[in-house]
């Protein structure tokens, strides 16, 4: 297993690498520079070239990139031009928002589709599964930045309950308890379409189980249904729906570039649209090497989950 | 199974009821403002955008600042001044008394690190930079430290903005022993003298600034003003109207009346320096000829513009001056009137013959307030005249990209909007022949009047206020019959505050000056 583990680690770093240099290249070839975008209107050939100098961007493309490289090896991932504050700060503090709000995300969506996934695979047909089907529809193609919007209409503005944006209290605050209060509404709305995908998936996977002979076996050994429902059936079921989850983890980190605008989430997603916008280069850099390294991660742990589930995979 | 989901069900429940029971409202004292963006520095001279200046006002003075509600230079650090004949060295004299936040004392010393720091290459603390507007002193060629409260600049040339450029948030004087501590990262662990102290920085959360209660001008009531970046205009409007801001800027014209219609909020509204215009090439045809580009001007329906698409959030422009400039503007100036049949006869007179024209259109940008519902708004009327304007879109940078470096060979019109802080600026970067792209300048669509050239030098160099204003009054009458652009739209800026907010008044700077509100 560790053996494993370390191969698959080592097999993420070319594609790491091979991700830098094509951020690298992207950022290039998009028209408009850093120092355009600081210097908006201001921005004559003479104030563009006099800044690109003391922002270090009049190295040949080669030469930036192999000192961002240099850098790198040493844990420092540089300056960031437009927050005047060093990358890798950033870069992690950004990142545990958003994997707090991932991740709440997460456990969210894969409890409700868990539940709501094997409720419709045992009532196949009947009114549960009915309901549950047209809910997980209406769930997978709701716009979730829409949603956010009228989450926060209806909660923050009209009912004041939660807080509009923001992580933490302006004032006071600051504890577990603010956190989940500022939490509540996004990490919901960033659950909702994955929710829906995971409830389709195990109530697939479900009835795929139900019908295979142990389980009849288990029935006739006089169990309780319950008990052959969740030792049984759906310990087998959770085997082909846990690399969806890890599938949706990643979807998941994607969508919150929405949510995290919507709530003002002090999250990575939102931070790498407005480096882009401004042609933040090192920041686009640092934040997609991040995202990625935490994509690569999250497949390698559904992926050994699910073997450890699975005796077969072993 | 029942007893799973019913479980389910009511853990989410407990969930909800774990938050406190309401949200709770900004307390007493402390005001709340919502920023559309997190600030990159809070070093004045290290900024370029308008929301940062608008917290660095509160932090900092300049020498000279903005008299309340204009755009005329009043004493500040300095208490007074003298230019001498030849319009080449100002001489100002300090105010004494005056300390930094961090205690040490302001004074010509001071002064004279502040501006070496951003205009020499071998001062010590150059590296904490860059300083991208640092050329709005680019005339200054010395700054003597006469004695402690006398401070002498020396300029290359006689150069009039020179005490409005003072006035910008990049004069602010920034405390030197702070820079010498904190180097580059003095921008997070800003000193200065004004109203209120840094106290607090929590990135992408809040920027917390207490009452400096030595002020000089007179403490703040305020306890302390509370900063809050909220990029997206939906989430600041649902922040406002759930009451976790006092003040909010920049409101989208869509959801300004439904704060108006509110006793719970207060809308203000104040003109700035602020035009947004076309670009016409005159280089090439059709715009080469005057009459076609004073057809441009007729045929567009600017007060459809305003009113329909902007909202009233704007008046029409008459010229190539804010009428925010008042002692500069040119009042008797009357907007090109709407009229069609005027604009095809003067296409006619051009020699006009329908063949399409380019049109340069940005999907967003500073100052450029709806660019693309703008854009095709304009397209519709040149349409009616008879002119089929092709649009192109494209994203801001990209945009400054192409049309910086002039129009030629590419478009024949392009949308741009200015805010300034000197009647100056905008004409002399963007419509002197000697701004030609090619020679640095923003003269994008190649204007060039030798009459206009002389009175925007001349402008430059006399010192009188009333001198300058008659030559830019003068400029403004030529420009708006030479029409080398067409003339759209001022922009007001507005700002929702809650009705427990008293005192707060915008300025045509478009700074937020906090100083003397109240919020009991």
């Amino acid at each position: 297993m560790a053996a494993y583990i370390a191969k698959r680690l080592i097999a993420a770093i070319p594609v790491l690498f091979g991700l830098t240099i094509i951020v690298f290249l992207i950022m290039a070839m998009i028209p408009g520079d850093p120092a355009t975008a600081i210097l908006g209107s201001y921005a004559t050939p003479e104030n563009v070239a006099r800044l690109n100098r003391d922002l270090g961007l009049d190295r040949s493309l080669p030469e930036q990139y192999f000192i961002w490289l240099g850098n790198l090896f040493q844990g420092d991932l540089g300056r960031s031009y437009t927050l005047n504050r060093p990358v890798l700060d950033e870069v992690l503090e950004r990142f545990s928002a958003t994997l707090i709000l991932a991740g709440t995300s997460l456990i969210l969506c894969s409890i409700f589709g868990l539940l709501a996934g094997i409720a419709s695979a045992v009532r196949q047909y009947g009114w549960t599964d009915k309901i549950v089907t047209l809910l997980v529809l209406i769930g997978i193609s709701t716009p979730s930045f829409w949603l956010g919007l009228l989450l926060i209409l209806g909660f923050a503005v009209n009912l004041r309950l939660f807080p509009a944006s923001g992580m933490y209290a302006i004032y006071g605050g600051g504890d577990l308890l603010d956190l989940l209060h500022h939490l509540a509404l996004p990490a919901l709305t960033l659950s909702v379409v994955a929710t829906g995908v995971i409830a389709r998936l195990t109530r697939t996977a479900m009835l795929e189980v139900l019908r295979q002979d142990y389980v009849r076996t288990a029935r006739a050994k006089g169990l309780t249904e319950s008990r052959v429902i969740f030792r049984h059936a759906f310990k087998s079921a959770l085997v082909s729906v846990i690399p969806v989850i890890g599938i949706q983890a990643g979807f998941v980190i994607g969508g919150a570039v929405y949510i995290e605008t919507v709530f003002q989430w002090p999250g990575i997603g939102s931070m790498l649209v407005k480096a882009i916008s401004t042609r933040d280069l090192l920041l686009v850099q640092g934040g997609v090497l991040v995202v990625a390294a935490a994509y690569v991660l999250f497949n390698l742990v559904a992926d050994v989950v699910q073997t450890l589930l699975d005796p077969r995979l072993r | 199974m029942r007893k799973w989901l019913t479980a389910a069900i009511a853990t989410a429940l407990m969930a909800l009821a774990l938050a406190p029971a309401a949200v709770a409202q900004t307390p007493p004292n402390v005001l709340v403002v919502g920023q559309i963006a997190e600030p990159k520095s809070l070093d004045p001279q290290a900024v370029t955008a308008v929301n940062d200046f608008r917290i660095l006002v509160n932090l900092y003075d300049g020498l000279v600042r903005y008299k309340d509600g204009t755009l005329e230079v009043e004493p500040s650090l300095a208490e007074s001044w003298t230019i001498s004949e030849d319009g080449k060295t100002y001489t100002f004299k300090l105010r004494e008394g005056v300390k930094f936040h961090d205690g040490t004392p302001f004074n010509a010393e001071a002064v004279k690190f502040n501006f070496d720091r951003m205009l020499k290459e071998d001062h010590p603390f150059a590296d904490t930079g860059p300083f991208p507007l640092a050329f709005f002193f680019s005339a200054v060629e010395e700054v003597t430290a006469v004695d402690p409260t006398t401070v002498e600049f020396k300029l290359d040339a006689p150069y009039a903005p020179f005490l409005s450029n003072l006035a910008y948030p990049t004069g602010l004087i920034v405390s030197p022993a702070a820079v010498e501590k904190y180097g580059k990262d003095f921008g997070r662990n800003p000193s200065g003298t004004g109203a209120y102290k840094f106290a607090e920085w929590e990135p992408n959360a809040k920027m917390v600034a207490t009452r400096n209660e030595d002020y000089w001008d007179g403490a703040p009531e305020l306890e302390a003003v509370i900063f809050r970046p909220i990029t997206d205009a939906n989430t600041r409007i649902a922040e406002m109207l759930s009451g976790g801001l006092d003040i909010m800027v920049e409101v989208p014209p869509d959801s300004l009346q439904q704060f108006k219609s509110s006793s719970d909020f207060t809308v203000r509204e104040q003109a700035g320096p602020h035009l947004w215009f076309l670009i016409l090439n005159t280089k090439e045809a059709p715009f080469s000829s005057k009459a076609a580009r004073q057809a441009a001007n007729y045929a567009i329906n600017k007060t459809a513009l305003v009113d329909n698409i902007l909202q009233g959030t704007a008046d029409v422009a008459a010229g190539p001056t804010p009428p925010a400039f008042a002692w500069a503007y040119d009042e008797t100036l009357e907007p090109y009137p709407y009229d069609p049949e005027k604009a095809k006869e003067l296409l006619k007179e051009a020699g006009y013959d329908g063949e399409d024209v380019t049109f340069y259109v940005t999907e967003g940008g500073s100052g450029m307030l709806d660019p693309v519902a703008m854009g095709t708004a304009i397209q519709a009327d040149l349409q009616a005249v008879g002119m089929n304007a092709k649009i192109e879109t494209y994203e801001w940078n990209t945009f400054l990209g192409n049309v910086n470096p002039g129009l030629e060979g590419k478009a024949d019109m392009a949308e741009m909007a200015w805010m300034t802080n000197d009647p100056d600026t905008l004409p002399f970067l963007a419509l002197r022949t000697d701004a030609f792209p090619d020679k640095g300048g923003f003269n994008s669509g190649y204007y060039s009047n030798p009459k206009v050239d002389d009175l925007l030098e001349k402008a430059r160099q006399v010192t009188d206020q009333s001198e300058r204003a008659a030559l830019y009054k003068e400029m403004q009458k030529i420009v708006q019959e030479d029409a080398p652009w067409v003339f759209v739209a001022n922009w007001k800026q507005n700002a929702v505050t809650a009705a427990t907010v008293a005192d707060f008044k915008l300025q045509p700077s478009f700074f937020l000056m906090l100083q003397d509100v109240k919020k009991p």
